[in-house]
This record gives structure tokens, sequence and C-alpha cells, in this order.
């Protein structure tokens, strides 16, 4: 202890002190406030940028699933449009064809009206024609002579073989 | 000194600190050292040594203290047998009822007596005493000289070696501070090394020791001391032959503006804590007032002697084996010598970082608890 006590050097003690606390107060003020500021800014930027790099990756991410989304949205819709389409035109084509029938039935249950209006008219001609003629042989036969039963048969029967219907 | 080495010892204990294996071997040899020392003190010729060995001692002794001027190597000239030293003179300034201001070259290593008007002033032992116009020290009975010692403000060896390191310092954090601003917030050169440094004293010494919130306050203090103990650790490694960390007023003086700052920072807990301990019987609130007020005084005596002891340590032991080459002088036993103080040496560099770690850890520690606020699970 007595060494050491001996060993102090109050000269040395003072400029160390007084040249120790300048340094630090100088190093302070240029060296390290910059350097301490410096590297905090640098590290906070770099949290920053990471952490906007993540954000950015996320969104990235969700923008891509927001793409298939709406990828898979537009092809589910076309499919049920070709579907409809599909659906639609055999609608079309079959009501086509059922109307196309019943126009067919239609027109072919007119012209069988008109052909039973023509035969029935045809039957009235004829009719009238039958007794048209009939009215005529009678005219005839009234006209001729009828003395015997015979003759009367063989005039009819002549006259029925004449008649051509 | 004995006492000083279980002094350490039993701080060491108290701080629970890993130790060095040499340092028991340095605690050894400096006892040693210690009475070798005090006899050639007693012969009151320690310029003139008989033999080699206390040469070697006397040498390594010489250059653990500051001095005046800044030796590189002296040798002796071989026809005039007087001492010439290589090196610079620093100025010598004295206290002495006025500024007394003269370069320590008139001091001539001790050997001539400097004249300032009436006053005449002599370097004996690495210490600056007034005497008469002959030089005489008187003694008293501790064989310690009873001469008038000035005030001594001399630019000394050290001063010159922490100015430099505090403008290495300043020009290299200034020079990084500035290449961010250039460079895009990007470091560049040297100070790309640094800055893994600084992030590691932030954030592996000040914010697990101190917390995030407070830790801020004590950057400066803790980043200037952490660079300031390490470069001068190194400094003390290169062969300039400076000793600076391991000089008692430099690493009391950092010990002091630790507790001085733990002190003024110290919130109302950690002044209970210390006072009256709370979540123990009244009693024991007593018996540990003292013993905390005593571990007040010893956190930072330990950082002082810790620091001191380690570095001059490294630096007795590293001077002992590179001067066992010169006892030796044959080739296994000096080739050995060799080999050891290169192995010492990379181990010194080593030392060098930790030591300038523990102090920033245990300095950034006490602030931690000066400025820990209560929690619930006390």
């Amino acid at each position: 202890m007595e060494k050491l006590i001996n060993e102090f050097s109050f000269g040395l003690f003072f400029w160390q002190l007084f040249i120790f606390i300048g340094l630090v107060l100088l190093l302070r003020k240029f060296a390290w406030k910059p350097i301490l500021d410096t590297v905090n800014e640098r590290e906070t930027s770099i949290r920053d940028a990471m952490n906007a790099a993540e954000e950015a990756k996320k969104e990235m991410a969700s923008i891509q699933e927001d793409n298939q989304k709406v990828l898979k949205e537009a092809r589910a819709e076309r499919e049920a449009l070709l579907k409809d389409a599909r659906s639609n035109g055999a609608e079309i084509v079959a009501q086509a064809k059922a109307e196309a029938k019943a126009e067919a039935d239609k027109i072919i249950a007119q012209a069988q009206e008109a052909i039973q209006n023509e035969k029935r008219a045809a039957i009235n001609e004829l009719k009238n024609q039958v007794a048209q003629i009939s009215l005529d042989i009678a005219e005839k036969v009234i006209d001729t002579e009828l003395d015997s039963r015979e003759k009367q048969a063989q005039l009819v029967e002549k006259l029925l073989k004449d008649a051509s219907l | 000194m004995t006492y000083i080495c279980t002094k350490i010892q039993t701080i060491r204990l108290v701080v629970n600190m890993p130790k060095p294996f040499y340092t028991y071997f340095v605690a050894f040899l400096m006892v040693s050292l210690n009475t070798l020392y005090a006899k050639t003190s007693n012969t009151k010729d320690g310029d003139t040594p008989s033999d080699l060995k206390s040469e070697i001692k006397a040498y390594i002794l010489h250059h653990l203290e500051d001095a005046h001027d800044f030796n590189l190597l002296s040798y002796k000239d071989k026809t005039s047998g007087e001492k010439v030293y290589i090196g610079m003179p620093l100025p010598v300034i004295l206290w002495d009822n006025g500024l007394k201001i003269f370069s320590s070259s008139k001091l001539k290593h001790g050997k001539s007596v400097v004249q300032l008007g009436e006053n005449h002033y002599k370097l004996y032992h690495g210490k600056i005493y007034k005497t008469d116009a002959q030089g005489t020290i008187t003694y008293d009975d501790h064989d310690h000289p009873a001469n008038i010692k000035p005030l001594d403000f001399s630019i000394t060896k050290n001063v010159v070696s922490i100015l430099f390191t505090a403008l290495l310092m300043f020009f290299l954090f200034r020079g990084l501070a500035k290449s961010y601003q250039k460079n895009g917030r990007i470091a560049k050169g040297v100070g790309r090394f640094f800055e893994p440094i600084i992030l590691y004293v932030r954030d592996e010494i000040a914010i697990p020791n101190i917390g995030e919130k407070h830790h801020r306050r004590f950057m400066g203090y803790l980043l200037t001391l952490f660079f300031f103990i390490w470069f001068l650790n190194l400094l003390g490694l290169t062969p300039l032959g400076i000793n600076v960390t391991g000089n008692i007023a430099i690493t009391f003086c950092l010990a002091l503006i630790t507790f001085v700052i733990t002190t003024l920072v110290g919130k109302k807990y950690y002044w209970k804590h210390i006072f009256w301990m709370p979540g123990v019987p009244w009693p024991m609130k007593i018996i540990l007032a003292p013993i905390e007020l005593l571990g007040l005084m010893i956190k930072p005596f330990s950082l002082m002697i810790r620091l001191y002891a380690n570095i001059s340590a490294g630096h007795i032991v590293l001077m002992s084996l590179i001067a066992l080459i010169f006892i030796f002088k044959n080739w296994i036993g000096s080739s050995l010598s060799f080999v050891l103080a290169f192995s010492i040496s990379i181990i010194e560099i080593l030392v060098a970082l930790l030591q300038a770690y523990i102090f920033t850890v245990l300095s950034a520690l006490y602030f931690g608890f000066a400025v820990e606020e209560e929690h619930e699970d006390h």
C-alpha cells in the first residue's frame, strides 16, 4: 500500500482527469452521438424496410389469391353461361319442333276437314245428279210406252246400264 | 507490497473475477522485486547497480514508473563510461510558489541540479525534489527523501501517451462519424473495424447491464473508457516502453470517475438498498448497511487495483522473460525464454482487450445498479 501511495503522482492524475473528461465530452459530441444516431437510424430503416418487404409480400400473396379467385369465378361463370346456352338451345329447338308439329297437325286437320267438306259436297252433287238422272229416266220412260211389264223391266235395265256412275 | 498482493487477491475473491494463471507468479515476483528494490534503495545509489540481475530489476521497476523524458533506449559509452540516452526531452512544469517551466533535458536524468532563480531542483528516483545548490538529498528515518516535493504538473511520458491516445481516438471516431455522412450511413475504411466493437459495447455491455431505457446516457463514457483503456494497454505492448494503464494514478482516476458517476446517478432504490435493505428483518438491516457502504468503496477500489495489477504484472512478466535471455546467455535457456516471452506477448494482447472489457462491463454494471428501478420480485 505504501508503495502504491508513493507511486501516486498528483500531476499525472490531474492531467489524466483533465484529458479524459475532455475526451469524453468531445467524443460524445463529435463522435459517439453521430455514430450511435446513425447506427440507430440505420437499424430502424433496415427494420422498416424488412417490415415493408414483408407487407409487400403479404399483399402480393393476397393479390394473387384474389386473382385466382376472380379467375375461378370467371371460369364458373363461363361454364354456367355455356350450360345455359346449351339448355336454351335445346329448349328452343324443342319448342320449335313442338310448334312445327302443332302447325303440321293443324294443317293436316284443316286438310282433312277440307277433304270431308269436298267429299260431302261431291256426295250432295252426286245425289242431285242421280235425282236428275232418275227424273230424266222417268221422263223417257213415261215418253215411251210402257206396255208390258217386260218391256218396262228391259228398259229400266238398259237405262241402268247406260247410267254410268 | 505483500499486503497489496493479498489485498488484490481478497478483492479478486470479492468480485469473483477470472484470474490469469501468471498473476500468482507475478505476485511472487513482485514481492521478490520489492525486497530487492528496497535493498538497492538502501545503497542510496540506484543508478549504478552492482550486478546484471539487480540492474535488470532496477530497469524493470524504472520502466513501470512514469518518466520526465521520452527515452527510447540508452547505452553506456565505452570510451567515457557515461550513459547515453536516445529520446526526446519533455517539458517540466512545477508549482512552487509560482509556475516553473523548463525542459527535462536540464535534469540530465538526475545527474545535474537545475537552478531557477533562487530555487534548485533535482530528479531523484523519478521524482523532482527541491534541493540546495549542490543537490543534496536528506533522508528521514525510513530512508525516504525528506526534501520538499513541489507539485509536479510535468508533461511526462505518460501524459504524452494519454494525449496521443486521446488525439488518435478523436480523429479515428470523428472520421467514422464523418464517413457515415459521406457514405450513405455505411462506415468506410478503418471505421468498418471499429463499428462492430462500438455496437458490441452497446448491445453486450451497456444494454444488458444498464437496461434499454437508461443505457443511452452512459454510452459516451463507456465507449470512451473502453477504447481508452484498450488503446493504452496495446500501446504499452509496443517497444516504446510505455506503461500508462499500469500506473496507479491513471487507474485511480478512471475508477474515481466511475464512482462519481455511480453516486451522482444513484436513484432512491439504489440508496435504499445500501442504507436500509428491503426484505430483511431490521437487525439485519443495521448489520448490512455498513457492509453495503463498504462495498460502495470496494467496487471502484477493485476496479483500480485490477487494471493496475494486471497491466503491471504483464509488463513485469514480459520484461523479466526478455531479461532472462541475457541472464541465461546460452542457446537452450535463451531460446526458451524467447519462446516464453513471445507466447506471453500474445496472451498480453488478449489481456489488453480483456481488461478494457472488464473495466467497462463492471462500470456498466455499477451504473445499472444505480439506475435500477423498483420492481415486484424484490
